[in-house]
């Protein structure tokens, strides 16, 4: 600590680096427009989902009392985000008494510094990989390739990923656009020793994943690993993960030095509470009971895995986030991929066209709030638009975050943001909505808009509207994919007529069966 | 029982004949309809796309419309159940951004009184043999509001069986959104057009001549593109489906949604 | 690069990373949220009240017919037996393996009979060494009945954990009072030595990650024997099946 008295530093939320992976090139529409076009990535998508869904739902009804724990599951998050300082230092604390040293990372850059010095002073030239998302978000692999070190992915989506020079496009499956054919393509393009005869059936493919990581994990010992973390237990510094194919515990285990790199909200209060999470996580990612390998170490255990072990606790813009009280919740994913899996727009784009490590609905609210939405022209300003909000992601939250909520909180920042700044709010949506709620408001100029649409649309052919040239703003982009009702007649024009009809026949209603039913009901006095 | 009718302003002018047969039905029924003309729009449209400040006006205009006349009317009926997802859960949040803690109130009062039509009739007036009529087989799409915002459930399906003559089909992937989503069809037209596509593929795999929904928003939609691929189902609003008898059956226009007269 | 890619979140002059994190999340919480701020307390365990009640007034038969059915829906092997039977079904379920590998504490009454030449592990395998043993037989601490886990603590029992990891085949002994009925349950049995290298196994290792179906068989122990020692069908008066009593003395 510097002895230096700074009185109180006006320290504030900071964003993230900008050279992580949270912010794409394209804005949303346009990235996904290009994706949509991939028929063979639609159908991978369509057909991974729909078997995802399909085993989480058995997995979830199976669970009694599966609304009591996302209750729970939810309220932990929010203990943790209410108590997040106490609870770093605690961690902190007991994960130095447990053996392990902890380094704190403001952002990806001081993150991967922090990861390289070690790997460095470890003589390290090549580096084994549980997936991690924290390190995907912070560009790891590319920061140690600067520093002559090879990180090598060990799960095999990762791997798949990795050999062929692609980016994930999935939290839990990264390489979930890729198909048993495509695979079987890049391990063939990619490993030197694999016999051609290989099929594509998925079990042939895992071994030879299995053969090809086999004698890097055999030779661990001395070298160095990196993790990440689903879980941080704050009372017993006890670091959780979840995995299925043993590269996990290949990668805590087997290596001398195990570095793990672990976002600040990944915390939990107690180890009890994981008897919530995890019946919560493994059925909504996998849809499985149970995933296959949990591991569950406390800093350096003697005679049993590494020797060293280093906690990297990672800002990167999360800190960011947690400023604004009605987005802080994006912070409590666990990082289930549910509502990937759900998602309409995810299940059609994929992943890639939201741009960021985190895609879906839950990147769609916390890349933006990672990074920031940097005005109109700013990739992830486009992201909390990239939902129909249907609401199936909410559902499906094993920690209730509500999604739905949260991106329209998010398109009202960007608007008031650009609202805010002079010379900003002139944009065609701006003006249209700005018309729009003047009309909406004003219910005796608004009557007559609407009675007139039937009579100015009559100068259209045809009962409904077609293709429309793109001299309209706005309308093209529905009539481009699908018809449009041609306004008629209005109801509220229908309603005079018939009250004018009614009080020119007085008793001759058939409905007057019921007590004042009909044109007795005229509310023309209530106007005024 | 008096019931004021917002039509929502898509219906009014977009899909009139939805608001005419809500109107048709609760008559028959033996309620009094009334339909206040100051009515504009939930304020839906703003607040989804993120504009608060700008449907600040518009709930407001809405609240100010309805709230003078709780004490003289039972419920106030939407045909719509974003629209009425929007009065029951954003109305609030709009009144909250403005920090407005009268409008917040207000708006609390008009939403308490507030219904989606099949929550009216089922929950309200307590009705699901409503005496329709419409010998056609149809299937259902559940919108995402009306299921995940009302949770409406089982009501609309209930009334849909009550109907004479109707035979009710399974839609596939029923519950996935069609792509609606308000100023999203726009703003994504790309995704929003793969949605829809996938949709009106399901409800052609039926093989039911129509598609029945409670939120005309979607109908025009899902409609739109039927029509736009030349596809035989027509789709048709629940409010529609009830109101057709023997005597006055329901018959399609050539306009999405609309009555043949 | 556009403008609002080059902006690198600023550091305070002075200040130490931690003390610098510490103050941005104190900062961001300063901005209230609507909510009462949630303490543990208010955390809702209606969950596992639930459990807990299930746990005591389930049949001990009945919990282990459903660790069972289980652990054989993720294809691992189980053998039901009793004590007396267990050598046996263990050397059953090791079978054509060359080369055992045991954890030091394992009861020499389960290895004694063996045909296979068995190593109790000292600790200094490598794990190449490891790669040329056969199978691994450990016991277990816990076994939760709902999930199918068989828990390993890094004890002499479960062994440090290169040793249940590296052989391709694993045996593992689950004796009638680790089994639990659910996860709360198995957490709490964890919960009283946290500070252990614990794992949790459930099924052999496995992929999702060719188009999300599963696939058995990946880094870790290919194939999954569980040995389970029931007590004895006719019941004698020393071996008590009282579920609270065994829970109390778990």
């Amino acid at each position: 600590m510097s002895t230096v008295d700074l009185g109180i530093p006006s320290v504030r939320p900071q964003h993230a680096s900008p050279s992580s992976n949270l912010r794409g090139e394209q804005s949303f529409p346009d990235a996904a427009r290009d994706e949509l076009g991939n028929e063979v990535l639609r159908g991978n998508l369509r057909h991974a989902t729909a078997t995802i869904n399909g085993k989480r739902a058995s997995a979830v009804r199976e669970v009694r009392d599966w609304q009591k724990l996302r209750n729970a599951g939810s309220a932990l998050k929010w203990q943790v985000t209410d108590h997040l300082p106490e609870l770093l230092e605690q961690l902190e604390e007991s994960v130095t008494a447990a053996g392990g040293v902890v380094h704190w990372a403001r952002d990806g850059d001081e993150a991967g510094e922090i990861i390289t010095r070690l790997a460095l002073e470890r003589g390290a030239e090549e580096v084994l990989k549980v997936k991690s998302m924290a390190t995907q978000e912070i560009d790891l692999n590319e920061t140690l390739a600067h520093a002559g070190i090879r990180a090598i992915e060990s799960d095999l989506a990762e791997l798949i990923v990795q050999l062929a020079e692609d980016t994930p496009s999935h939290i839990l499956v990264p390489a979930i656009h890729r198909n048993r054919a495509q695979i079987r393509e890049i391990f063939l393009a990619a490993m030197p020793d694999l016999d051609p005869s290989i099929t594509d059936d998925p079990p042939e493919l895992a071994d030879a994943a299995r053969r090809f990581l086999r004698e890097k994990f055999l030779d661990m010992p001395g070298s160095v690993a990196i993790s990440g973390a689903n879980f941080a237990v704050a009372d017993t510094g006890t670091l959780v993960v979840v995995e299925s194919e043993g590269n996990g515990r290949m990668c805590l285990t087997l290596p001398k030095t195990l570095i793990s790199v672990v976002g600040i909200e990944k915390i939990i209060p107690s180890f009890q509470d994981l008897e919530v999470f995890l019946q919560l996580l493994p059925r909504s990612s996998t849809g499985e009971r149970m995933n296959p390998y949990t591991t569950l170490f406390s800093g350096v255990t003697p005679g049993d895995g590494p020797e060293e072990f280093h906690l990297v606790l990672l800002d990167n813009g999360r800190s960011a986030v947690l400023e604004d009280p009605e987005g802080r919740s994006a912070l409590h994913c666990i990082r289930c991929s549910a509502c990937l899996n759900v998602c309409p727009v995810y299940t059609r784009t994929g992943g890639h066209a939201y741009g960021s490590t985190y895609p879906g609905p839950i990147g769609a609210i916390l890349s933006p709030q990672m990074t920031g939405m940097d005005g109109p022209d700013d990739p992830n300003t486009s992201l909390p638009y990239a939902s129909s909000l249907c609401g199936a992601c909410y559902d499906v939250c094993p920690v209730k975050i509500d999604i739905p909520k949260i991106l329209v909180h998010l398109r009202a920042e960007d608007v008031d943001q650009r609202r805010e700044t002079k010379g900003e709010y002139h944009g065609t949506w701006d003006m249209a909505m700005k018309g729009a709620s003047k009309l909406m408001s004003s219910p005796r100029a608004y009557d007559a808009a609407v009675r007139s649409a039937g009579p100015l649309s009559k100068v259209l052919p045809g009962a409904n509207i077609g293709k429309l040239p793109g001299i309209l703003p706005l309308v093209p982009g529905w009539t481009d994919h699908r018809d449009l009702p041609k306004p008629g007649q209005s109801f509220r024009s229908w309603w005079d007529a018939r009250e004018k009809d009614a009080a020119m026949q007085p008793g001759s209603d058939d409905d007057a069966t019921a007590p004042g039913a009909g044109p007795a009901s005229s509310t023309t006095e209530e106007q005024s | 029982m008096r019931i004021s009718l917002m039509t929502t302003c898509l219906v009014d002018v977009m899909t009139p004949d939805v608001a005419r047969a809500t109107v048709t039905l609760l008559e028959r029924l033996g309620h009094q309809v009334v339909f206040d003309k100051r009515q504009t729009c939930c304020g839906q449209m703003h607040t989804n796309t993120g504009y608060y400040s700008e449907a600040a006006p518009v709930v407001r205009s809405f609240v100010d419309t309805y709230e003078p006349a709780l004490e003289s009317i039972d419920a106030i009926v939407m045909p719509s159940g974003s629209c009425a997802g929007c009065v029951r859960e954003q109305h609030q949040l709009v009144a909250q951004h403005e920090e407005d803690s009268e409008l917040e109130e207000r708006a609390a009062a008009v939403s308490a009184k507030t219904y989606e039509l099949s929550e009216l009739l089922v929950d309200v007036l307590k009705v699901t043999d409503v005496g329709a009529y419409f010998p056609h087989s149809v299937t259902y799409h559940p919108t995402c509001h009306s299921m995940r915002v009302l949770k409406v459930g089982a009501r609309p399906v209930k009334l849909l069986r009550g109907v004479e003559g109707i035979e009710v089909r399974n839609l596939p992937e029923s519950d996935t959104c069609c792509g609606f989503g308000g100023t999203f069809s726009v703003k994504n037209d790309a995704t929003s057009d793969a949605m829809v596509t996938d949709k009106a593929a399901n409800v052609v795999s039926t093989g039911a001549e129509f598609v029945v929904a409670g939120d005309s928003s979607c109908l025009m939609n899902i409609g739109g593109k039927l029509r736009r691929i030349d596809a035989a189902p027509r789709s048709i609003h629940l409010a529609q489906v009830l109101a057709s008898t023997r005597e006055e059956p329901f018959l399609p226009s050539e306009t999405i949604l609309g009555r043949a007269s | 690069m556009s403008e609002w890619a080059d902006q690198r979140p600023a550091h305070t002059p002075g200040m130490s990373a931690k003390d610098e994190i510490l103050a941005r999340v104190r900062a961001a919480l300063d901005v209230p949220r609507r909510d009462e701020i949630t303490e543990a307390q208010d955390v809702p365990r209606a969950y596992q009240r639930a459990d807990d009640k299930q746990e005591i007034s389930t049949d001990r038969a009945k919990v282990r017919d459903v660790l069972v059915q289980r652990l054989e829906d993720y294809t691992a092997v189980v053998h039901r037996t009793t004590f007396d039977g267990a050598p046996a079904a263990i050397a059953a379920a090791l079978g054509e393996a060359a080369r055992v590998i045991v954890p030091p504490g394992v009861p020499a009454s389960w290895t004694d009979d063996l045909d296979p030449e068995v190593t109790r592990d000292d600790g200094t395998l490598s794990p190449r060494g490891l790669d040329a043993i056969d199978a691994v037989l450990t016991g277990c601490h816990t076994a939760i009945a709902l999930t199918g886990t068989i828990v390993l603590r890094g004890d002499d029992l479960g062994g440090r954990r290169a040793v249940s990891l590296v052989p391709d085949h694993h045996v593992v002994v689950v004796e009638a009072e680790q089994v639990v009925l659910g996860v709360p349950k198995g957490i709490e049995r964890m919960g009283t030595d946290p500070g252990a290298a614990w794992t949790m196994i459930s099924g052999p290792s496995a992929t999702s990650d060719i188009e999300l179906s599963r696939v058995e068989g990946v880094h870790g122990p290919r194939r999954l024997d569980v040995v389970l020692i029931e007590p004895a069908p006719e019941p004698t008066p020393e071996q008590d099946t009282d579920p609270r009593a065994q829970e109390q003395t778990a």
